[in-house]
């Protein structure tokens, strides 16, 4: 039989079987496009090509269906603001004369405010350019919280972008195509936003969950909110620049600590896109990790480690200024007041010195300290093994505090 | 009977029309409007043909429509691509499989079976989203998407009453 006369003609399956097979391959297919998302990592690249194609073509739609409700609010708007125009007024110069009194203290504290950085060197941030854009689209489930805008990459906007509306943060820009970007809200359940307690700055996450309230997580301190405390952008991690109006502290029914997001209080369709870049992104990594410390300056003396403690854990302390005790060898350095072991020794005034560190001569002369003394003095390049670097960082990210009386005294 | 109510349905008439009808839907009610402050809901409008095509009759297109309309709504609300997808097909072959035992029954009751099967699409998609992001997501606000979506019944109902005798090999 050829394949013209048709085999398959008379060939009968089951259509539930059939339908079933079908339902399952369907299933299948879609479990592993599950698998291959990345949308949780919020990256560039995980915004694929179909979504930015999405984008671009829904964003005309959605822009024509959503034209209706915008000109009825703006008609309502009008019709409120004729009807209620005397009552307006007489409010509105109530609260100018609040302000004036508020403009004159603002003038007073930014003088005071410029003066003090000014004297500090202090260096401030310089100001954030912006980009307005209209909101077309709107999803609110308790899965995704986003919202589609009509402003892309044309106009500068990238992915990790701030997004404000005009009262409070709203979320950051996930993806970015031509014409279009898609904003994730403070509420979308793979949101985590760095914020802090303005009256006592202690530190949070907002954790999205799909409701209308994020919940604060990861609060440290005792008691570190109160109702009502305003909740701000904390800067940490470089996504989003410090001070950013969040919302308002508020308990949850749940006993837990939330935020009643300032930009809930206002409407929805105008949304302002920060051009703020997350210097994360623009930082090499390599390159730190290859950048040396630098060197200390001539005359340091290190307190050598106290002979009582181990040796495994005396080792790794003493290798960082080992190469700088080599240097001081080639060029003995005068006596100091103020060195790093005059600093060591007020952080630490429990702690007794030892009659060798006492001595203002370098440690490469101590005779506990020869194995580093025999390593090769180079001036230009202070040689910190991989340890030493550890070391360092931990102390710079966390100062030692004093110890307590009966504590032993530090390595 | 009619010569015409004996031929197979058209696959435009009762999968095309709805496809393209919850489509517009959802993009309608993904418009950012607030009315007295309040946000429009956000029904799952796929799971109104899911419950419908299967009482109507098994279709092997049904299942891939309906993946189909998974996958734009994850590209419309931004869900992990094949979310929606797998979640409404749990729901479909929920009620593929129960389709003999929901034959005939009164309307409360096959608002009950509706309701199931939203309650399954919604937990999968529960489930999903906690797997990938570690967290769950709020109840109340999976209450308030469960609510619209099972009032969608109706829509349900009628589709079914439209289509159900027009195949009589599934009668």
């Amino acid at each position: 039989m050829s394949f013209r006369d048709g085999p398959f003609n008379d060939l009968k399956v089951p259509l539930t079987w059939t339908a079933a097979v079908a339902v399952v391959v369907a299933v299948v297919v879609g479990i592993a496009l599950l698998l291959s998302d990345r949308r949780e990592t919020l990256q560039t690249a995980a915004y694929g090509v179909g979504r930015k194609m999405f984008d671009v073509a829904d964003k005309p739609v959605a822009g024509v269906l959503s034209a209706p409700s915008r000109w009825t609010r703006i008609a309502s708007e009008y019709v409120g603001d004729y009807l209620f125009a005397a009552a307006e007024n007489h409010k509105l110069r109530q609260q100018v004369a609040e302000l004036k009194q508020w403009r004159d203290l603002a003038v007073a504290l930014q003088d005071t405010n410029r003066r003090y950085q000014a004297v500090l060197g202090l260096k401030t941030e310089p100001p954030i350019p912006m980009v307005t854009g209209r909101v077309v689209l709107d999803s609110r489930g308790p899965f995704a919280n986003t919202r589609l805008a009509d402003v892309g990459a044309e106009k500068g906007v990238r992915v990790g972008n701030p997004v404000m509306s005009d009262r409070g943060l709203v979320g950051r820009v996930v993806g970015t195509s031509n014409g279009a970007s898609r904003v994730l809200l403070l509420t979308d359940v793979a949101s985590r936003t760095p914020v802090l307690v303005a009256r006592t700055d202690a530190r949070a996450i907002l954790l999205g969950d799909g409701g209308s309230n994020p919940r604060l997580g990861y609060l440290r301190g005792q008691d570190p909110v109160h109702d009502g405390d305003r909740i701000l952008t904390s800067g940490d991690g470089g996504v989003f620049p410090r001070g950013l109006p969040v919302g308002v502290a508020a308990k949850g029914l749940d006993g837990q600590w939330r935020v009643r997001l300032d930009a809930d209080l206002t409407a929805i369709d105008f949304i302002r896109v920060l051009e703020f870049q997350d210097f994360t992104a623009s930082v090499n990594e390599t390159q730190l990790e290859k950048s040396a410390l630098p060197p200390l300056p001539p005359g340091t003396v290190v307190q050598p480690p106290p002979s009582s403690s181990s040796p495994a854990s005396s080792v790794p302390a003493s290798s960082a200024p080992m190469p700088e005790a080599a240097k001081g060898k080639t060029k003995p350095a005068k006596p100091k007041g103020g060195g790093f072991a005059a600093k060591l020794a007020s952080l630490f005034p429990g702690s007794k010195p030892k009659p060798a560190a006492a001595k203002p001569a370098p440690i490469a002369a101590a005779p506990s300290a020869a194995p580093a003394s025999s390593a090769p003095a180079k001036p230009s390049v202070p040689a910190t093994s991989a340890p030493a670097k550890v070391t360092a960082k931990r102390a710079t990210a966390h100062p030692p505090k004093p110890p307590r009386p009966d504590a032993e005294p530090p390595l | 009977m009619s010569l015409s109510d004996s031929r197979p349905l058209d696959p435009w008439r009762w999968i095309g029309v709805p496809t393209l009808l919850c489509i517009g839907a959802s993009i309608l009610f993904a418009i950012p409007v607030r009315i007295h402050g309040y946000q429009l809901p956000e029904p799952i409008f796929p799971l109104v043909p899911a419950f419908a095509w299967a009482m109507i009759r098994p279709s092997i297109l049904a299942p891939f429509m309906l993946f189909g309309m998974g996958l734009f709504l994850d590209l419309l609300w931004y869900t992990p691509t094949g979310f929606w997808g797998v979640s409404i097909l749990l729901g479909y072959a929920l009620v593929m499989f129960f389709r003999s035992m929901m034959t005939g029954q009164s309307r409360v009751v096959l608002w009950s079976w509706f309701a199931a099967m939203v309650l399954l699409a919604m937990m999968t998609g529960y489930v999903i989203t906690i797997l990938d992001t570690g967290r769950p997501p709020s109840v109340m606000a999976t209450f308030w998407q469960f609510l619209p979506t099972i009032l969608l019944f109706p829509f349900a109902h009628r589709l079914i009453d439209r289509f159900d005798d027009a195949d009589v090999r599934f009668r």
